[in-house]
């Protein structure tokens, strides 16, 4: 392993900084994008020999695919004009000051990973992992020990799609003219495989890597394949309209976690004793959803309608 | 992990020139995710030089990229609506005469 290691590991930085640079210096726009695409899959690379797992499953799902899907479809809209006839870089201008503050923040940032507490707080981790109600570590961090972080990062998400949804509605058609007969036929075959491999990694969060962020994400790209294939997002009809309340759940119930521990005399965000295990699961379920669909409505680049949506194919 | 640290400072730097210097909103976007992505390296690498591994940077990443996607998201969502309202200025300065071009 050690010489194949270190030729992997050194093959695969090359390739992400040539990828880097591509992503942000090609000069065409296109180009750019898919170069960004790979280089998130092969970031997810990177995590695994980084034994972040987690990190990779995540980057995999949203770094590259949710992220790679609303810069495909806003390359689209921008398609009919792109900057191949004006300048790409400012030439000299920035240089004076991209170089001095590029230096204080890259210094800054070595300072402050110099100055962390040395051996990490992985031995504290484990010390009360079997308190937490999980086996997983990092799940334990995430809907246990730091749970504070995952319900404002679940609000971020609402908060993005909510601004998003308030810019004004859904550009129609949603989704550009269909480009293949197949892909109706294969969005109908893989959605239920989508389904299953998100329930199952949400099941897998509590012992291995996985949980309701990759989960989420996966369930997510199943329904953006689904709008593509031309689906009628039902999100949008006027009788599941209550239904939007699924964007919220899992914000509302990571919040209603915490305020009720501080409500029965326990500390904020304390799980009763011996309750965490399921607790934990429940969060995950509603935060899985509400990923899943909050993703969702981050592609839809405005609130959808009943009115001036016109059927795709047939 | 050396490998891994200076990939982080390569990367930190290709981002942040990109970020500072091109003109268009998407490439500055595509910048912003690099340079991200760059910070994320470097705490994972120092969550795995930690003994044993260190699972808080880990979460904390995690948060993290979901945090970028909604950044980008908006930000692609302003970016488009700043190009239609600039291509329809520019329509109308150019073919004011031949009414709405489509």
């Amino acid at each position: 392993m050690g010489v194949a290691g270190v030729i992997f590991d050194g093959l695969l930085a090359l390739a992400l900084v040539w990828l880097a640079w591509q992503a942000t210096r090609a000069a065409d726009l296109f180009h750019a994008v898919v170069s960004f695409i790979v280089f998130g899959l092969l970031m997810a690379l990177a995590w695994v020999r980084l034994e972040a797992p987690d990190i990779a499953l995540a980057e995999a799902a949203i770094g590259a695919g949710a992220t790679g899907a609303l810069l495909l479809s806003a390359l689209d809209r921008l398609a009919t004009r792109d900057g191949y006839h004006r300048v790409l870089y400012e030439p000299t201008t920035a240089w004076g000051f991209w170089i001095p503050a590029g230096g204080a923040l890259l210094g800054g940032l070595t300072l402050a990973a110099w100055k962390l507490p040395a051996p990490g707080l992985g031995e504290e981790v484990l010390a009360s992992l079997k308190l937490s109600g999980v086996d997983h570590p990092v799940t334990a961090v995430l809907l246990n020990f730091r749970a504070l972080d995952t319900l404002l990062e679940i609000g971020v998400l609402l908060l993005a799609a909510v601004t998003i949804w308030s810019l004004g509605r859904a550009p129609s058609p949603l989704v550009p003219a269909m480009p293949s007969p197949a892909l109706p036929a294969l969005g109908r075959l893989l959605f239920p495989v989508f389904v299953l491999v998100a329930a199952y990694l949400l099941w897998r969060g509590s012992h291995a890597p996985g949980g309701a962020f990759p989960a989420g994400a996966v369930l997510g790209a199943g329904a953006i394949l689904m709008l593509l294939a031309g689906a009628r997002p039902w999100i949008r009809s006027s009788e599941h309209g209550p239904w939007r309340w699924i964007l919220s759940l899992g914000l509302a119930m990571l919040l209603a976690a915490a305020v009720t521990g501080s409500l029965s005399g326990l500390a904020f965000f304390e799980y009763p004793r011996g309750a965490a295990g399921p607790m934990i699961l429940l969060l995950e379920v509603a935060a899985g959803l509400s990923i899943a669909l909050l993703l969702f409505a981050l592609y839809l680049r405005g609130e959808p309608c009943e009115h001036g949506y016109r059927e795709v194919g047939s | 992990m050396t490998v891994y640290l200076s990939l982080s400072g390569v990367l930190f730097l290709i981002g942040l020139h990109g970020f500072f210097t091109a003109r268009s909103l998407l490439r500055r976007l595509l910048a912003l995710n690099v340079l991200t992505t760059a910070v994320f390296l470097l705490f994972v690498v120092l969550a795995r030089l930690a003994e044993p591994l260190d699972p808080v940077p880990h979460a904390i990443v995690l948060t993290g990229i979901v945090v970028t996607v909604s950044t980008t998201a908006v930000a692609l969502a302003l970016v488009v609506r700043i190009a239609g309202r600039v291509r329809d200025e520019d329509d109308d300065a150019a073919a004011g005469p031949r009414g709405d071009a489509g």
